[in-house]
């Protein structure tokens, strides 16, 4: 980066945080190096693909900050009292292992809202806020909410292990979509399951257990694939609904609309389902534009991985090839994780200035 | 300007190489002693010898200090991010076979596929705290191949040799390795997950990017191809 655009970089970072903390956000910060193990634990063996990582010699493996989110939640579920705004700015380092021209470092600006007394409000307020950061960039908004997938997956008339399996690969579609077509009875059971489910005592010619995965693991294992065969498929008319909803993708109140008529034959989803309506009534009154505002049930799936209920993100125009202005959304769930045990209702964003300037044609 | 090539230093390895060239038509042997890492071609000009570990040949590739190499795929995949738009495969060589397999112990009777990798290692994390440890030095190949086929859960735990021991030695559940039968796997009380090929490795030889060859080199590559096509 150019020394021009990096001043022109920070320059707006520091004009953002001036808005945020001008509105109450209390300025934070976090360290450059984070221990790897709570990033590990988190995301899995996938960030060392996304992260720098270095060795400490007393500390152990740390990792340059993928993102801000994290330490910042450890540090409200230490110390912080709700409610609490916060905002903070700086780099946050991405490896880029395709091998594209993508910058590995990048500056961000962010925005946390831990607020439990209006949940709709505060997501409004966190969306609100950075399109107001936007309002003079040529960017587009869209929409998800995760929490309406949660519901659904956890409402479908199976077994407590299959909907877990499920939600356990909510963010791999693949994955998802290979499970879900076997537990609709769609794929055949691979050859090496049925052979096993055959044998009246498979355990009894055990070839000798090595390592730390114990016999009685496995023949637990085994109970849960019987069980799991003897179930009931999920029904053709649940799969239906479920697709219907994953395609769902239109502007707010249509999206609305269509999740209502959803709602009436999967009615596990309704409370999510208006919690959205309640979310569209907050954006009204903070004068967001709900009639354009794109609704995409899929969004965020991919991409996403500690978001379980609104989900945003401002994109340029689609020709000039760049990644989400800002994004955010609603992260309870890691509060949770991150608070061992204790959670508490937690929205954020972050805006990416170096994206904005490229976005408004400034470099 | 010369044509860098770079062979294997050593075994097995560097004398098929010496033989497959020598099918068709050009000589490289050692120069001097047995000992001597230096080299020389016969049959064509313009070409230089250079002898190195066939694990450094990738980066040396990339790095355009030799501008051919020959080692196994598995290695330039392993060690070069998106690789394939830094080096060309120009043959595969038909020899050092090896698979990149992942294999867990015989008595998983539960586990055969990648499906079955991923409900254990879901298991495995809540009943011991930790996520299930795959002990592999193919750090990236094993993570790209997991992440493609969705197994979470996981972690990678690095072994530089004598990886089929882990499991035995309670430092790793399940290993990801490179085998050509299958026996040393075998002999070691492990078997191999049906869909748990990651990658058919096989001696190739290789170019780096063209972008700073000079004409000469650029010919000289043009003969060399002739040759190995012929």
């Amino acid at each position: 980066m150019t020394v021009d655009a990096s001043r022109d970089t920070w320059a707006r970072a520091r004009a953002y945080q001036d808005v945020l903390t001008a509105q109450g956000a209390v300025l934070t910060d976090a360290d450059y190096l984070q221990p790897a193990d709570t990033l590990l634990d988190l995301y899995g063996e996938d960030i060392r693909a996304r992260a720098f990582t270095t060795q400490d010699p007393v500390r152990g493996e740390m990792m340059l900050r993928p993102d801000f989110t994290v330490p910042i939640v450890q540090q409200h579920m230490a110390h912080g009292a709700e409610p609490a705004r916060y905002t903070y700015m700086g780099k946050v380092f991405r490896k880029q292992e395709d091998g594209g021209d993508r910058p590995t470092e990048f500056v961000q600006v962010g925005y946390e809202v831990f607020d439990g007394t209006d949940r709709a409000a505060a997501d409004a307020e966190v969306f609100a806020t950075l399109a107001g950061l936007l309002k003079d960039t040529p960017v587009t908004p869209a929409t998800g909410d995760i929490g309406i997938l949660r519901a659904a997956v956890q409402g479908l008339n199976t077994t407590p292990a299959r909907r877990a399996a499920l939600m356990r690969h909510l963010w791999r579609p693949r994955r998802f979509k290979t499970l879900l077509d076997r537990f609709c009875g769609l794929t055949d059971t691979p050859t090496s399951r049925a052979a096993l489910l055959a044998q009246d005592d498979p355990l009894a010619d055990l070839p000798p257990v090595l390592g730390l995965r114990s016999r009685d693991q496995i023949a637990r294992r085994i109970d849960a694939l019987r069980a799991d065969a003897a179930a009931d498929p999920i029904s053709g008319g649940e799969r239906s609904l479920l697709d219907a909803l994953l395609a769902v993708r239109e502007t707010a109140p249509f999206a609305l609309t269509a999740l209502r008529d959803i709602a009436v034959d999967l009615p596990s989803i309704s409370a999510a389902v208006d919690g959205l309506a309640a979310r569209l009534d907050a954006l009204s009154a903070r004068n967001i534009d709900v009639d354009t505002l794109m609704f995409e049930a899929s969004y965020g799936r991919t991409s996403m991985e500690y978001y379980d209920g609104f989900v945003f993100g401002f994109s340029a125009d689609p020709a000039l090839n760049l990644p989400p202005v800002a994004t955010g959304g609603r992260y309870d769930a890691l509060t949770t994780v991150l608070g061992g045990g204790t959670g508490v209702p937690a929205v954020g964003g972050v805006i990416r200035p170096a994206l904005v300037a490229a976005a408004e044609g400034a470099l | 300007m010369t044509l860098k090539l770079g062979i294997p230093s050593k075994g097995r390895l560097m004398e098929k190489t010496f033989q497959w060239f020598a099918d068709r038509g050009i000589t490289l042997r050692k120069s001097g002693s047995d000992r001597e890492y230096a080299g020389a071609v016969d049959g064509i000009d313009g070409v230089e010898l250079v002898l190195l570990s066939a694990g450094e040949i990738p980066r040396e590739l990339d790095a355009g200090r030799i501008h051919l190499g020959v080692t196994g795929s598995d290695l330039v995949r392993e060690k070069l991010p998106a690789w394939d738009s830094r080096v060309v495969e120009l043959a595969k060589m038909g020899f050092g076979g090896a698979d990149l397999v992942i294999a867990v112990p015989d008595a998983w009777i539960d586990v055969d596929t990648l499906d079955d990798l991923d409900a254990v290692a879901a298991a495995f994390r809540a009943d011991h705290g930790f996520r299930l440890r795959i002990a592999t030095k193919y750090h990236r190949l094993v993570r790209d191949f997991l992440r493609d086929n969705g197994v979470a859960d996981y972690q990678l735990v690095d072994s530089q040799g004598a990886t089929e021991g882990t499991i035995r030695n309670e430092t790793a559940e399940a290993v990801a390795d490179i085998t050509s039968t299958g026996e040393t796997l075998r002999a070691n009380g492990l078997k191999i997950l049906s869909d748990g090929m990651i990658h058919a490795s096989q001696a190739t030889l290789f170019r780096g990017r063209r972008k700073d060859w000079t004409q000469a080199q650029r010919d000289t590559l043009t003969r060399l191809m002739a040759h190995l096509d012929a």
